[in-house]
């Protein structure tokens, strides 16, 4: 990989950008992953998925299954609406069910 | 049926099963292949070409599986956008926007309100969505399915058996199905919150008594592998 990074013309200046942008744009409203309860799913398992695929800690893992369990529904994750619908997907391959929405 | 998995060495899992139960895991697990099919509608695997006369009704599980595993299917299909009509196959593929399980949003939503226009966005994303998620959801889960065939056909059982060891990277795998297969049992039993006590306690007259042994079996092995594989 060296030379190849080497060769990189690194003389291009970029134009120094003198003024700061005036507005900043509204960061956008973000989206979550809601995970909602079923009769099958294993509690063992949905804390393990949690675990496993968002890398929570057994706690955080287990204290999200109880929610989805006692409530019906929990926000497991939030992000870009590309990313929840990564979750989402990734929820649905282990079986559990999961949708994504704007958070507002 | 008392069998469970135990952890195993570098992080795998074992289990004794007998013949009769890897029938079972084997059959229900060629079941719910044929059902998830090759990634779009419709899901008939076209069978490998057989010699007129010869085959023709001779639907034995090694056949059909040979049928799923011969096709390679295109990968660049788009997938369907509407959900499976079957009530396991929308279990296993539900939309990804909108209310999720329970009742939707009431068909009698005014025309131009915001519930009514929200329950079409919500329609139109979980289309799109699909459209390029399911046929890799269909090949992630066949694939894992075929794993577990494979891994029970490679057992030799003797009278008492045969010991099924696991490495980490199948024990996922067969995870992953045997979560599959009790949600395509348990849809298949309309398992809700309020139906446990009837369902489990069938006369033996009632023909769903051997889905809901399986069930609650594909339940024990399902806790058991989990117990091995956290942390």
């Amino acid at each position: 990989m060296g030379p190849v990074s080497v060769a990189t013309p690194m003389e291009i200046e970029r134009p120094e950008t003198s003024e700061e942008p005036v507005e900043v744009p509204e960061p956008d409203v973000p989206w979550v992953t809601v995970v909602h309860n079923d009769p099958v799913n294993l509690m063992s398992y949905v804390t393990y998925v949690f675990q496993a695929y968002f890398g929570y800690s057994k706690e955080k893992a287990k204290k999200l299954m109880l929610d989805v369990h006692h409530k019906g529904r929990a926000i497991v994750s939030s992000g870009t609406r590309e990313e929840m619908e990564r979750d989402v997907q990734a929820m649905h391959s282990y079986g559990l069910w999961a949708t994504l929405t704007q958070d507002r | 049926m008392a069998g469970q998995f135990e952890p195993a060495e570098a992080g795998g899992a074992a289990i004794a099963l007998d013949e009769v139960e890897i029938s079972i895991l084997r059959s229900l697990t060629v079941q719910l292949l044929e059902l998830i099919g090759p990634g779009t509608e419709p899901a008939e695997p076209p069978r490998p070409e057989t010699p007129p006369g010869e085959g023709a009704k001779g639907d034995s599980m090694e056949e059909e599986l040979a049928g799923i595993e011969a096709v390679s299917w295109p990968s660049f299909a788009d997938g369907p956008s509407e959900p499976p009509s079957d009530p396991v196959l929308a279990r296993l593929f539900p939309d990804a926007y909108g209310p999720g399980p329970g009742p939707g949003p009431s068909p009698e939503a005014e025309p131009g309100s915001d519930e009514a226009a929200r329950a079409r966005h919500d329609r139109g994303a979980s289309a799109e969505f699909r459209r390029y998620t399911e046929n890799d959801l269909r090949a992630r889960k066949r694939e894992d399915g075929l794993a577990v065939v494979r891994s029970l056909d490679a057992l030799t059982p003797g009278d008492r058996g045969a010991v099924l060891t696991l490495g980490p990277e199948e024990s996922r795998r067969w995870l992953g199905t045997l979560n599959d297969l009790r949600l395509a049992l348990g849809t298949r039993l309309e398992v809700s919150d309020d139906s446990d006590d009837e369902l489990y306690s069938l006369p033996d007259s009632d023909e769903r008594k051997p889905l809901v042994m399986a069930y609650l079996w594909l339940g024990s092995l399902q806790e058991t592998l989990v117990e091995t594989l956290t942390p």
